[in-house]
């Protein structure tokens, strides 16, 4: 491989970003705007999903957490969910959900759940017992200990977790054209059409949406972290609440 | 201590290595019992092994990533090692594309590809410029792919075009037997294909420019549910592949392309002409010999061993290479 | 042309699990070793991406305990390999390795990278002084600091990372099949209508990930009761 048609395939792609073109097997436009449906589709689903999925995730665990329940939950379903092909959860389900966005968007939430429980769950357990306790004595209800102390401390933890899930439904929404959803993916897929500049232009878009919205929850964590508050110490290195895992959390400082 | 964390970590690589090698040594090895059953010194269909092909280096089939090409790959692989040629298989390649670069660059040897797929994807013509005469559209291909230094060896017997099929449910409610008959009717069904299909003048594209039509909407998935989307009432029109068993086995319409404007797709195995001069005569006289018996029903029996009694791509390939006469 | 014709049978066929695409234990019992090669793909994929990425991750951990202003930069560098995801990586290195065994590998070894190495780094960041200050005591130069005192230490976080490395890995390698590199995902999407099909080759990666899991926690057990007796 020349170094220079490396740099040429990258241009191309650049290129198929910005401007259509024919396709490759012709009677068609690709490339340029064509992509924005495709972009809208993309962000619609994972928008979608993760609404469903926090909205599942952060009252059951913050619930366990503030019982102190379900520390074997929150470690399984850390480990399993990681290792579980998101390919297969796709394809499994279609066969009862059918094609199309309910499937695509079911299977993305059920994997974007474990990451956002569990770091909520390690959260919760992570404030410290004294500021608990010391709410408590200034006769605060459970609810109020949840909202007040617990929720704001936890908050950096949580949204690290939702970051995780974010980049990860990211990635599902990828594999969509493959279940009757066309995403950005279909540039990938579907090279025959848009060919390997097509196919590059695609993989580019996917991964600037990944790291976008990576970095946007970065910020969000830091603006949630409270400040002079040393309790909860918000994750110094962003993967610190990515990868929590039960192991890992309690032996972290 | 920090030899013994060293060799606990050490420990753990090697109970992985272990594990695994139980794993790799229980493969089975289907395509060894075909050559060694085939008996040199007879006559006719039977492949017999050259001894002389053992010292060539190995070929390496490839192959696309769906239930034909498997099979193809599989009788093709087997076959060559009845002639008594190493064969390695790189089946599973994925896309055109994919495999036709692996085939330039030498990762693999040789790979099936359909006539019609060859012409439109990688040399340039327009799918309604395909010759609808199967043996021109292959010499079509034979000339683009000497200039890749690849040779195209002949055709197959069996003809896989693309079709459209409905339900016969469907199509006898609708009154439905042929393209032509979904003018003022396509408004409200609903087509489904490859993601790419949308986009293909051999197929939605051409569909709708040749016959006039538009459809409610179109529904892209993956080529494996093109059957299920129909039976699962998810779309009313499906495209599919006219090799395929599920036509029959559910229940579907094919639908006549009155006005023909879908081309003819007839496999060829491409092969890099460094190959066919390595490996000698042999290997073009044994894929011309066991490629004889794939007629259309022959195919779509193959498909249907696989696709719906859930048998393995090679084991099919067997039973075809042995119930033919093949190999014994 | 007809007189070959007969040669293969043309059978009639009735609904069954397998011509419904349904779970059939049946059918995975008779059919389970068809998964042990693509199995075994995927297996290598892991263990060679896990085993680059702690050589890797471990060297630039070290590099960066020594020199702490190396920690923003690398965090920063390997968090962005981690976010990419892995379908559009596989596809950017296309141009560069080409379909592959190695193109996976790059991919794969890339997404270990930031776990290991974060782990590494609080690992050893986690040692208490007063270790540290013991092992000055005893005259250890900082070489034989790092190897006796420090990384013992930080062995249960280097674990722990190694851990959810391997079990990440195991399921972002099912996805290889975008770089032609087979494995477990290749096998699942020569038929995605099969539940069977999906089932095992789904389930066997979970298994795979859990065998591994526990091998490198009975490691862990090992070699840290040795620490144990040994302090």
């Amino acid at each position: 491989m020349m170094p220079a048609s490396i740099t040429d395939d990258f241009s191309g792609a650049l290129d198929f970003i910005f401007h259509q073109r024919d396709a490759v097997s012709g009677g068609v436009r690709v490339g340029g705007a064509t992509l924005l449906p495709l972009l809208e589709t993309h962000i619609r689903v994972t928008v979608i999903s993760m609404f469903i999925a926090c909205a599942l995730a952060i009252p059951f665990a913050l619930w366990l957490g503030h019982r102190g329940k379900g520390q074997f939950a929150a470690a399984s379903a850390a480990n399993v969910g990681r290792a579980v092909p998101s390919i297969a959860v796709l394809v499994f389900f279609s066969a009862y959900l059918g094609l199309g966005d309910t499937n695509l968007i079911f299977a993305m939430v059920l994997l974007a759940i474990p990451p956002i429980f569990t770091n909520t769950y390690v959260g919760i357990r992570q404030v410290d017992r004294d500021a608990v306790d010391a709410a408590r004595g200034v006769g605060m209800s459970g609810p109020q200990i949840v909202r007040r102390v617990e929720l704001p401390l936890a908050l950096p933890l949580i949204f690290g977790g939702m970051r995780t899930s974010t980049v990860n439904v990211i990635a599902t929404a990828t594999l969509g054209p493959l279940v009757g959803v066309l995403t950005l993916g279909d540039a990938i897929i579907n090279a025959s059409v848009y060919g390997p500049e097509g196919r590059l232009a695609g993989a580019i878009l996917v991964a600037v949406l990944a790291v976008t919205a990576e970095v946007a929850f970065a910020l969000l964590q830091r603006a949630a972290t409270p400040r002079g508050l040393k309790v909860v110490r918000a994750p110094r290195f962003r993967a610190a609440s990515r990868t929590t895992t039960v192991p890992s959390v309690t032996s972290a400082p | 201590m920090r030899f013994r964390s060293i060799l606990a970590l050490i420990g753990a690589a090697l109970v992985t290595v272990a594990f695994a090698a139980c794993g790799s040594s229980d493969k089975k090895d289907t395509t060894s019992t075909a050559a060694a059953n085939a008996a040199p010194g007879s006559t006719g269909k039977l492949i017999v092994a050259n001894p002389d092909n053992a010292s060539k280096g190995p070929i390496t089939i490839g192959s696309k990533n769906f239930t034909e090409e498997f099979i193809l790959g599989e009788i093709y692989a087997q076959s060559l090692q009845a002639a008594g040629y190493k064969v390695k298989k790189q089946l599973n390649l994925g896309s055109e594309q994919i495999a036709y670069k692996a085939l330039k660059g030498g990762q693999v040897d040789a790979y099936p590809e359909y006539t019609g797929t060859a012409l439109t994807s990688f040399y340039g013509v327009k799918p309604d410029a395909v010759p609808k005469d199967p043996q021109q559209a292959f010499e079509q291909v034979k000339t683009f792919a000497a200039k890749d230094q690849i040779t195209a060896l002949p055709p197959t017997p069996f003809t896989d075009s693309n079709g459209f099929a409905m339900t016969s449910a469907k199509a006898k409610e609708l009154g439905i037997t042929k393209l032509s008959d979904l003018k003022g009717k396509s408004e409200k069904l609903i087509l489904s294909g490859s993601p790419e299909c949308r986009q293909r003048t051999d197929c939605k594209l051409g569909l709708e420019k040749t016959y006039g039509l538009k459809f409610k909407s179109y529904l892209p998935v993956d080529l494996a549910k093109r059957h299920s989307v129909l039976t699962d009432g998810q779309a009313d029109v499906s495209v599919v592949f006219t090799t395929d068993g599920q036509i029959k086995a559910d229940n579907l319409a094919l639908l006549e392309d009155d006005l023909k404007f879908l081309p003819p797709y007839n496999v060829t195995l491409l092969t890099r002409d460094q190959t066919i001069a390595a490996a000698g005569p042999d290997m073009a006289q044994t894929i011309e010999k066991v490629q004889t018996g794939l007629t259309t029903p022959v195919m779509q029996e193959l498909n249907s061993r696989v696709d719906l009694d859930k048998q393995t791509p090679a084991a099919v390939a067997t039973q075809y290479l042995k119930e033919s006469g093949y190999v014994k | 042309m007809m007189g070959l014709l007969a040669a293969v049978t043309i059978r009639t066929r009735t609904a069954t699990c397998e011509t419904q695409n349904g779970f059939c234990p049946d059918w995975i019992a008779k059919h389970w070793t068809d998964y042990l090669d693509p199995m075994w793909q995927h297996l290598q994929l892991v263990v060679v991406s896990v085993a680059f990425g702690f050589v890797i991750g471990f060297t630039l951990g070290v590099m960066a305990h020594r020199r702490r202003w190396l920690v923003g930069p690398i965090t920063g560098f390997t968090g962005v390999l981690y976010t990419i995801p892995s379908i559009a990586l596989f596809t950017l290195l296309l141009p560069i390795t080409g379909f592959g065994f190695r193109t996976a590998v790059i991919a794969l070894t890339s997404y270990t990278l930031l776990i290991i190495f974060r782990n590494v780094v609080t690992g050893l960041a986690n040692v208490p002084a007063d270790a540290l200050e013991a092992g000055r005591g005893m005259g250890l130069t900082q070489r034989q600091r790092l190897w006796r005192v420090e990384v013992p230490l930080a062995l249960p976080e280097i674990y722990a990372g190694l851990r959810i490395a391997t079990t990440t890995t195991v399921g972002l390698a099912a996805l290889a099949f975008f770089a032609g590199a087979g494995g477990l995902g290749a096998q699942l999407m020569t038929d995605i209508n099969f539940k069977s099909n999906i089932v095992l080759a789904g389930g066997l990666c979970v298994v795979l990930a859990v065998v591994l899991d526990l091998v490198l926690l009975g490691a862990e057990r090992l070699t840290v009761r040795w620490e144990f007796v040994g302090r």
